[in-house]
């Protein structure tokens, strides 16, 4: 009953695999409910030159058509700023952008209509990657630049300098529900709108604007979705505010289901990034300067792009002291999908960039990588602990987590062993790669650094929780049990978990940016101590006591530390609260505390607190093919003191395979005429269990609490995605190796490191290792 | 039509059953929702249902197919397990293995889990394999090994072993009750050769169908119609392994799992190459037949097949015909096949050519992703040695580098009567290098696929020296 810490499985595991856990899609179909089908465009930037519905009514079963003109008040979904059209009339953005919805009795006579509208276009030149978009001066917004020191003038008294580019590609995420939406409307100009939504409060504030009606006509509710990954932060609203509108039009319930194909031509994905840099260092590895420009590619419209691209520039750090430093952030406006938030939020992409160029350094100096990495870890106190954005590094883990990592996986051993094989192996090589993360916790915008909860107690003792976060699979809704169980002191059987819902908390913030336990667990505690207060001073008048703060709540007994044998059992408090008319209803709240940002100076303290970890991998690369396989993973990652081992381990495993997934074989491909070619499972590929080595060891980093958050435990949706870098860099070092022996300066990979880029990074060292026989190593 | 199948042990009748509804529509329209779509292409697994069928050991196995690819006609008869039918009273021991090891996140995905376990745990083991095919992106997958590790090695006996041991045909032939003039419908199950001949006759725009496993991807997607189905799977004729002193035979509508136990240790290559083909829920439907007769240039199994020197035998309005699979192949999707005849069979040489003492053979892969991806190009070789070490006989067949699977000729050419040395590698590397013009698509690059039929060739070699 003391049930966190537990290693309890997810609170709808049952209902999980029974296929009894109702998502969206699956309740019982209202009667009369209409299906949506969009009409997409075949071009990646146009002039629309002539919409024509009249044929999809042709059609059998077509109900109506949705164009612009059926918008009652806004045509605009966009988040931060208004330049997300909903439905277009004039221009097309992105290839496969819809253009009309046409509503049918059934999805199949919706699809059938969608193929007889007209839409005419006069094509215009697109901007399809961020190099275009620079060289087109193509940008969302002006440029971001954060400072620390002089990082021009350290660059030019550096004893080593260096500079480069990384690019990496973005990632689809293919949560296994796609975007889901149904509209109930009511006779009196409400509507119900059930979303397989990250963010409730946003959705319902979108549809009240696509509808032109007052949010408190808007209900929102999330029942669970199956899987989201950042993808259903802000790109659920747009089908929910369709659905809407075809409900609206109607007068009937509406649903809006994604096919697979359409999900992945129409929602926006995570962010790839170009990174430029310029680092200067000294013989022993250390960074002295670094001077970097990040650039993203926000796609057509803004959507979450400025906050990815700040997470981005306050990650390009990672885990290492940098003197001077000067970061550049700008988004490329593109005609690509409007891409979004995926776990990790742009931090990934700032780490990849530090960590390329660490490695370029170690490799340059013939030094190896993981002592480079050592030697430039925030260390000590004050300025060499401080980020380059000003907020120091309290209770630095990196030095732990990375000691205690390297002894669970023998690295230094490892290391001469898998020197020893690649000797004796020509053909295929082996690589093992440590590498550190440090992440920051807390939403960067803070005001959304709040939550809320709403626990509602009956008189029969059972208990409703809810609360403002919403449940994806990432395990929020146990350990929310888990915290009010404790907290009353009751057992978890006694709750039911409600669906995520507007009307029971209001203006929630978005479950994301791992801080849903943080942020909820807080406000769920808080409305649980509220009740007990009221709870205790019942149970005080029952037993004829008078000092209600010494009331135990404990198994579902109540009773006063002093007289331990009077007890009374939850329940029957409960009944006599409500006969005393006591209310057994508390709301909770919570805001973060202690954090600020000045965006004038770009200095603050954004984030609450940082997590860390690190990883081990092991890869044997194929020579001949550029294939890997990973052989090995050791994990060491800060989650504070768990809530639920399981569901951290779970999380920590989930996000690793991710990670390696963006890494080395998720490849979005994208033709000369910007149309996405890899929109299926069957030419996106994302890890099956084969990829998965069978040691994969995860160990959580114990006597860690950490400190003013819930229950001493530490976010963990986010963090582990970037233990992942290890198998790049792992990859890396096998390619490294074909060099045989020799050392090569500078082992550039791609990202994703597909078979055919690893190859030609094979190549490229073959060749680099023939021509350093004749010239010097360093150029310093 | 009108149709009756038994799912989760009730019979069911299906009235009006459009021959374009895929097992997944039907059973999420009818209230079924445990069952997920997570893609509708057949590459998820959210969708995996059990199918009672024959195993390769001639009994009953429950086997794990993907029901959005699956026309709700072909399992006319058939008796099928969902998620909602796992549970009896108590939770099942793959649900409760599931449950305790953390083996769902999200959900979405696990019903499709559940029943790739639960089938794969009535057949004794649960490994990886049994869940290759189906797709999780919240797990890592770790904690679902977990969970299989949990039921592998059960004997079970339980309802659901039970039920497997009642001897009944599950796949009753269908649609033929009056076999001098069969009335017209959509969808026939024919149990002989002779009467799918006769149907093709009768109806020359009919499509044949086996596994389903392509054709259900125009049906699920691309909401294709088609007037006339007929099924080869309950076909005798076509649904054999005749293992003789010179040669092996199998039937065209043998499934490919079945190919993979009985033939295991046969041929090499052949071995390799089912390993890396699809899934489970594939290969359980998926035939030799199908994957030589839609003729994708990427197909795993023709490059093995011509590396073999393969022979079909094909049945048509006019008697039998045998054709070398290397004279079968046409042009991109196009095959000697004649309207009205059927690929039978296809013959496997299993002797080295006379004189040659040793045989070396294998196959490899090349996607993205290891397992069960497309091929960016694959490959297969046959080279007999004689007792001087110098080549006899070479057979180097490719995927994904042409217009269809097609075998190096020149480059065979060339190495006939050459020592199998490095000096002849380096040779066959220059001349394999320009022996193909593949393209570049989403998978790879015209000059990656050039590289990897020399690479290949090369690896093939030094792992056989």
């Amino acid at each position: 009953m003391g049930s966190v810490g537990e290693r309890r499985s997810h609170e709808s595991a049952v209902g999980h695999v029974s296929g009894k856990a109702t998502y969206t899609d699956d309740q019982r179909p209202p009667i009369g409910m209409v299906s949506l089908y969009p009409v997409l465009s075949p071009h990646a930037h146009a002039r629309i030159t002539k919409i024509d519905v009249a044929a999809a009514y042709e059609v059998a079963g077509v109900v109506t058509v949705l164009t612009a003109e059926d918008v009652p008040g806004e045509n605009d979904t966009g988040v931060i700023v208004r330049d997300e059209i909903l439905l277009p009339t004039e221009e097309i953005h992105y290839w496969g952008q819809a253009v009309v919805w046409v509503v049918g009795e059934t999805e199949d006579a919706a699809r059938e209509g969608a193929a007889r509208v007209i839409v005419e276009y006069e094509p215009l030149v697109p901007i399809l990657s961020i190099r275009e978009a620079i060289a087109a001066d193509s940008f969302h917004v002006p440029l971001q630049v954060f400072r620390r020191g002089e990082a021009a003038t350290a660059l030019e008294s550096a004893d080593y300098s260096l500079s480069g580019e990384v690019e990496m590609n973005g990632q689809d995420h293919f949560y296994l529900e796609t975007q889901a939406s149904w509209v109930i409307p009511d006779t009196e100009g409400n509507y119900h709108v059930y979303a397989s939504t990250q963010h409730p409060t946003e959705t319902q504030v979108v549809v009240a604007r696509v509808l032109g009606i007052a949010t408190n006509q808007v209900i929102v509710t999330c029942l669970r979705m199956g899987g989201g990954f950042g993808g259903k932060e802000s790109q659920a609203n747009p089908y929910a505010a369709l659905a809407a509108m075809a409900a609206r039009k109607t007068g009937r319930p509406a649903r809006v289901r994604l096919q697979r194909h359409h999900d992945m031509i129409l929602t926006g994905k995570r962010h790839g990034f170009l990174g430029r840099y310029q680092v200067g260092f000294a013989a022993d590895g250390k960074i002295t300067a670094l001077a970097v420009e990040l650039y993203s590619d926000g796609g057509w419209s803004m959507d979450l792009s400025p906050p990815v691209l700040m997470r981005a520039m306050l990650h390009v750090d990672n885990a290492y002291y940098i003197p001077h430093i000067e970061v550049k952030g700008r988004i490329a406006k593109t005609n690509r999908v409007s891409n979004t938030a995926f776990r990790g939020f742009g931090g990934p992409q700032g780490m990849i960039v530090i960590e390329d160029i660490v490695d370029r350094i170690a490799r340059t100096l013939n030094l190896p990588p993981h002592r480079v990495r050592e030697r430039n870890f925030y260390h000590g106190s004050g300025e060499t602990n401080t980020t380059h954005y000003g907020q120091e590094i309290f209770d630095n883990r990196i030095d732990r987590v990375w000691t205690e990592v390297k002894t669970n996986a023998r690295f230094e051993e490892r290391r001469q062993a898998i020197a020893e094989f690649n000797r004796e192996h020509p053909y295929c090589k082996r690589g093992l790669a440590i590498t550190p993360v440090k992440f920051g916790i807390s939403f960067n915008k803070t005001q959304y650094n709040q939550a809320g909860a709403l626990v509602l107690i009956y008189t029969d003792g059972s208990i409703q929780l809810n609360h403002g976060g919403t449940e994806m699979g990432q395990g929020l809704h146990t350990k929310m049990l888990q915290v009010a169980a404790k907290t009353l002191g009751v057992s978890i059987e006694r709750f039911r978990v409600m669906p995520t819902s507007t009307d029971k908390v209001p203006n929630t913030s978005a479950t994301a940016a791992s801080s849903g336990s943080d942020l909820n667990g807080q406000a769920v505690k808080d409305a649980c101590e509220t009740l007990k207060s009221r709870l205790a001073i019942v149970a005080a008048r029952m037993l004829n006591l008078d000092s209600p703060e010494a009331f135990v709540f404990e198994d579902d007994w109540i009773y006063c530390k002093t007289y331990p044998s009077y007890r009374l059992s939850f329940s029957e408090v409960a009944q006599q609260a409500y006969n005393e008319r006591v209310s057994l209803a508390a709301t909770g709240f919570y805001r973060t505390p202690n954090i600020y940002w000045d965006s004038k100076t770009a200095k603050g303290r954004p984030f609450y607190y940082f997590a860390f970890g690190a990883a081990v991998s092991e890869v044997e690369v194929d020579g001949f093919t550029g294939t890997f396989k990973l052989r090995q993973v050791d994990i060491v990652h800060d989650v504070g003191e768990s809530l639920n081992p399981l569901v951290d381990q779970g999380q920590i495993e989930g996000a690793f395979v991710q990670g390696m997934g963006w890494l080395t074989m998720e490849e979005l491909v994208w033709d000369p005429q910007g149309q996405l070619r890899t929109y299926a499972p069957s030419t996106y590929k994302i890890p099956t269990i084969s990829e998965v080595p069978e040691h994969f060891q995860i160990h959580l980093l114990e006597r860690a609490p950490q400190e003013g958050v819930i229950y001493g435990s530490k976010a963990v949706g986010e963090p582990p995605f970037m233990l992942a870098m290890s198998v790049r860099e792992a990859i890396r070092e096998a390619v490294a190796a074909f060099a045989h022996g020799q050392p090569v300066p500078y082992v550039p990979l791609a990202a994703p490191a597909t078979p055919e880029a690893t190859l030609w990074a094979i190549e490229r060292v073959r060749a680099a290792a023939s021509e350093s026989v004749e010239q010097p190593l360093l150029t310093s | 039509m009108n149709l009756t199948l038994t799912i989760n042990g009730e019979p069911v009748a299906v009235p009006n059953v459009s021959p374009t509804m895929t097992l997944l529509q039907y059973l999420r329209a009818s209230g079924r929702v445990g069952t997920k779509e997570g893609c509708a292409d057949g590459d998820c697994g959210a969708c995996t249902v059990a199918v009672i069928g024959e195993g390769s050991d001639g009994k009953l196995h429950y086997q794990a197919m993907n029901s959005c690819i699956v026309p709700l006609v072909s399992m006319a008869e058939r008796e099928i397990v969902t998620v909602e039918g796992v549970a009896n009273g108590s939770l099942h021991p793959v649900q409760e293995a599931m449950v305790k090891t953390g083996g769902s996140q999200c959900g979405y995905c696990t019903p499709g889990f559940i029943m790739s376990l639960f089938a794969a745990y009535y057949d004794g083991t649960v490994d990886d394999l049994a869940v290759e095919g189906n797709l999780c992106r919240c797990t890592g997958y770790a904690s679902i090994r977990r969970a299989a590790a949990l039921v592998t090695g059960a004997a079970p006996v339980d309802a659901f072993s039970e039920r497997l041991q009642h001897p009944l045909n599950p796949l009753p032939p269908l649609g033929l009750a009056d076999r001098e003039s069969p009335s017209e419908q959509p969808f026939y199950r024919p149990g002989a050769l002779s009467e799918v001949l006769m149907l093709l006759q009768r109806y020359p725009e009919a499509m044949l169908v086996a596994g389903a496993t392509d054709l259900g991807l125009e049906l699920s997607h691309h909401r294709q119609q088609f007037p006339i189905l007929i099924s080869l799977e309950a076909v005798t004729d076509l649904r054999f392994i005749d293992r003789r002193h010179d040669a092996v035979e199998i039937g065209a509508a043998v499934p490919l799992s079945h190919i993979e136990d009985q033939l295991r240790g046969v041929f090499p290559s052949l071995d390799e190459m089912l390993h890396w083909f699809a899934a489970r829920q594939v290969r359980n439907r998926a035939t030799l037949g199908g994957n030589i007769g839609t003729a994708s240039p990427i197909g795993d199994l023709p490059p093995v097949l011509l590396s073999l020197d393969a022979t079909l035998r094909i049945a048509g309005p006019n008697g039998e015909r045998q054709i070398p699979l290397c004279d079968f192949f046409k042009g991109y999707r196009q095959t000697d096949l004649q309207p009205g005849e059927v690929i039978v069979s296809v013959i496997i040489p299993t002797s080295p050519i006379p004189g040659s003492q040793r045989r070396l053979s294998q196959s490899y892969k090349v996607g993205k992703r290891g397992t069960d991806d497309i091929s960016i190009v694959a490959a297969a070789f046959t080279i007999d040695l004689d007792a001087d070490n110098r080549i006899l006989h070479a057979r180097l067949g490719y995927g994904g580098v042409a217009a269809t699977p097609a075998r190096a000729r020149g480059v065979e050419d060339l190495l006939i009567g050459q020592p199998w040395n490095a000096a002849t590698i380096e040779l066959a590397k220059v001349a394999l290098y320009d022996a193909f013009t593949p393209l570049t698509d989403l998978r790879g690059s015209a000059e990656y696929r050039k590289r990897l039929v020399v690479n290949l060739f090369e690896k093939f070699f030094v792992q056989h020296p």
